[in-house]
């Protein structure tokens, strides 16, 4: 069973370097395990979703990523949402505006609202995701999702991101701008959104972390869980790592080990062997101190493996796998 | 231009698609550091790839050097900020204590942090008089772009860059300036930041905008009604005259902004700086890295070369992963008893290691393969988070002696 059975957007911030858009796109494929219907959004115009997942670069556009292959399962989608676009179809959807769309790009207005004017980015983009999570009449024809997947911008900036209202407010305190944000910021701010943070066992972004999720409960942001991304192996029992830091592990029974299994030269690997599993229970006593603190949070964690060979298809199926028997999807 | 080009794609075709790099040339950070002609050195990268603690150790090391520096960072981690003593975001270069040196040394290190607003605002206040300067302050549009346009933090670091630049040069106080860049979007944003705004300010908007200031009687074409009815229509009657005074209050400036966008953008050109990109092992992280190379080159941008941060260290041994792997598995299964567990567990950390080096090492030689002049150092990765000046020493030494690590 989920965690989040009412949770239809899923939005996932984390600290540049962790793997942010890797747990994203895994999450999404872990939804659609669940026979949901999946998008998956981006709204950096990094490409980092075709990138992954080995496609061309996505356009402005709900593309098919993944097809079920599975009875029971569901399509995943994608999209790349860019400010631009959101706004000239918002325009368009709710104003018509025809000749004046075009005088409104003649006249730089479009690069004005979304590169200079405060806020109005975000609430385009977020705008688009709303409008893919709420379709209503105006967008005939359109698919409906089960699950929306956003791979947000990262931890130092989401709340700013996602409280779009406030970035308004002193500005626009009346007007369609800003009643599109107060729209926007009800969906956010139900039991129907979750923001997950996504984090690696390192300080700074287990301290990014603790900071984000104060930052989102002062905002009245719905907080999902935390993931531990690129975790090291687990095999290491505590008695083994303690044995490694103090030095005094067995190496004569390693020895004996390694020959049983047919490995030449044993004398000369197991120093390595050593060296290695030294400075993973180093690693690992660090590790333990961080996580800690985000168990300290006090909200559901899940932990994905680090994989040797990095985040590839293969890679994020399984990942998707762990993050959905560990029941975020 | 030409004669690089051709060998450098001659020198790719010959080099066997292997996954060991060839020779990729070495990033020579002390003399980058000892070089008194190197006046800035920017870092840039995407974000979380070290950025910041690499700008911080590359000051010290130069200021232990004998350099007289300040490093400008953007936004640094809470207990690197606290032994650099520079939590207080004052905008103002703060000597660091405890820069050693030895006894002929003429080194020094100041520290800064970035406060963007103060910036911005100390930017209107030397531009315009005491009245306006506080008429544009006190403008709600004005204090929302100074605070929260996407790309203001960017614009003003390198907005700040002049200043300390300007700073140096007059008082003598420095003789190198490191850059820390914004965690951006992407890297390449802050190059962009001086040209968006000032095409913004040049924009047909703001002549719009400025319109009804002017006398609209030469801009009524067709467009415009229809544009400002939009525009009210939209976001709102009180935002358009909140912006129509923000307009006019800055007009005035706009020349100002505009040249010092200008002179920000030649410094970085100027001889004298040198760009150093960041990068983990990672493809997002040396994709970054490339698109970066690659842009810095087409601005005529001096790149003095790659840093790759946390590198896998390769266990000592030739035992494949595979047979690594093989053994794993038969000892896991064999069941036999403690010293058979923590030796499968030994042998799936040794091959894992072994795999995450080689996919580490493909991975720079595909950025070698494509950028084969650009000189490269790579540091291994360390067990803990930097926070001390101690910490900064020993990435220094690693940067400047690679091969001792």
């Amino acid at each position: 069973m989920s965690d989040f059975p009412d949770v239809q957007l899923h939005i996932v911030t984390g600290k540049g370097g962790t793997g942010k858009s890797t747990v994203a796109a895994s999450l999404a494929l872990a939804l659609a395990s669940r026979g949901k219907t999946v998008l998956l959004c981006e709204v950096e115009g990094r490409q980092g979703i075709a990138q992954m997942f080995d496609v061309p670069p996505l356009p402005y556009e709900e593309r098919l990523l993944a097809r079920a292959t599975e009875a029971g399962h569901g399509d995943v989608y994608a999209i790349a949402i860019d400010a631009e676009s959101a706004l000239l179809e918002y325009l368009d959807m709710y104003y018509r505006l025809g000749r004046a769309g075009k005088a409104l790009d003649r006249f730089g207005v479009i690069d004005f609202a979304t590169t200079i004017a405060p806020g109005v980015r975000d609430v385009l983009l977020t705008g688009k995701v709303y409008e893919a999570a709420q379709r209503n009449a105006r967008n005939k024809g359109a698919r409906t999702y089960d699950a929306i997947v956003l791979d947000a911008p990262p931890t130092g900036r989401i709340s700013q991101f996602l409280n779009v209202n406030n970035e308004l407010a002193g500005l626009a305190k009346v007007g369609p701008i800003k009643a599109q944000a107060d729209t926007v910021t009800t969906l956010l701010k139900s039991t129907r959104t979750a923001v997950h943070l996504v984090t690696v066992l390192e300080e700074m972004p287990v301290q990014e972390t603790v900071d984000g999720v104060a930052e989102l409960r002062a905002a009245g942001m719905p907080v999902g869980g935390v993931i531990v991304n690129l975790v090291r192996p687990q095999d290491l029992d505590e008695e083994a790592r303690t044995e490694l830091l103090d030095g005094t592990v067995d190496t004569a029974a390693l020895t004996k080990a390694l020959e049983s299994v047919g490995l030449k030269n044993p004398a000369t690997l197991v120093p390595a062997l050593v060296h290695e599993g030294r400075d993973h229970a180093e690693r690992r006593r660090l590790e333990d101190d961080q996580r800690e603190l985000v168990n300290a949070i006090g909200i559901p964690t899940y932990e994905l493996p680090k994989l040797a060979g990095g985040a590839d298809m293969s890679g994020l199926y399984e990942l998707a796998t762990a993050l959905t028997e560990q029941g975020i999807a | 231009m030409k004669a690089a080009k051709k060998s450098a794609t001659r020198g790719s075709r010959s080099a066997p698609m292997t996954s060991t790099p060839g020779p990729v040339p070495a990033l020579d950070v002390d003399a980058l550091l000892d070089d008194r002609n190197q006046r800035i050195v920017v870092c840039c990268g995407a974000g979380g790839v070290g950025k910041t603690t690499t700008a911080a150790a590359l000051a010290l090391r130069a200021a232990e050097r004998g350099r007289k520096v300040v490093v400008l960072t953007i936004d640094p981690a809470r207990r690197l900020a606290q032994s650099m003593g520079i939590e207080a975001l004052d905008n103002t270069p703060r000597p660091v204590p405890g820069v050693r040196g030895d006894a002929a040394s003429t080194g020094s290190l100041d520290a800064m942090m970035l406060d963007m607003k103060r910036t911005f605002d100390e930017v209107v206040e030397s531009q315009a008089s005491p009245e306006k300067a506080q008429q544009i302050l006190n403008n709600p549009f004005y204090i929302a772009v100074s605070s929260s346009f996407a790309g203001t933090q960017e614009y003003m670091a390198m907005e700040k860059l002049g200043q300390l630049d300007k700073d140096a040069r007059a008082s003598g106080r420095w003789d190198l300036i490191i850059v820390d860049t914004p965690p951006s979007r992407s890297a390449l944003d802050f190059l962009d930041a001086p040209e968006r705004l000032s095409s913004f300010l040049d924009g047909k908007f703001m002549k719009l905008l400025l319109a009804p200031a002017r006398g609209p009687a030469k801009l009524m074409t067709a467009g415009f009604g229809l544009v400002t009815k939009a525009v009210t229509t939209i976001i709102g009657g009180q935002v358009l005259t909140d912006m129509q005074a923000f307009v006019s209050a800055f007009d005035t400036l706009f020349g100002g902004f505009r040249q010092r966008a200008q002179r920000t953008f030649e410094l970085l050109q100027a001889p004298g700086t040198a760009f150093v990109v960041v990068a983990a092992p990672e493809p997002d992280a040396l994709r970054e890295a490339a698109y970066f190379v690659e842009r810095l080159s087409a601005e005529r941008m001096p790149l003095a070369g790659l840093v790759i941060n946390r590198a896998s260290i390769e266990p000592e041994g030739d035992l494949s992963p595979a047979a690594a792997t093989a053994a794993y598995e038969a000892l896991r299964d064999a069941g036999a008893g403690s010293s058979h567990d923590v030796a499968a567990g030994l042998l799936r950390l040794y091959s894992d290691r072994k795999l995450i080096v080689e996919r580490e090492r493909r991975l720079r030689a595909k950025f070698a393969t494509a950028h084969p002049r650009v000189r490269t150092v790579v540091l291994p990765a360390l067990a803990s988070d930097v926070h001390d000046l101690d910490g900064l020493r020993r990435i220094g030494d690693l940067l400047g002696r690679p091969e001792s690590a």
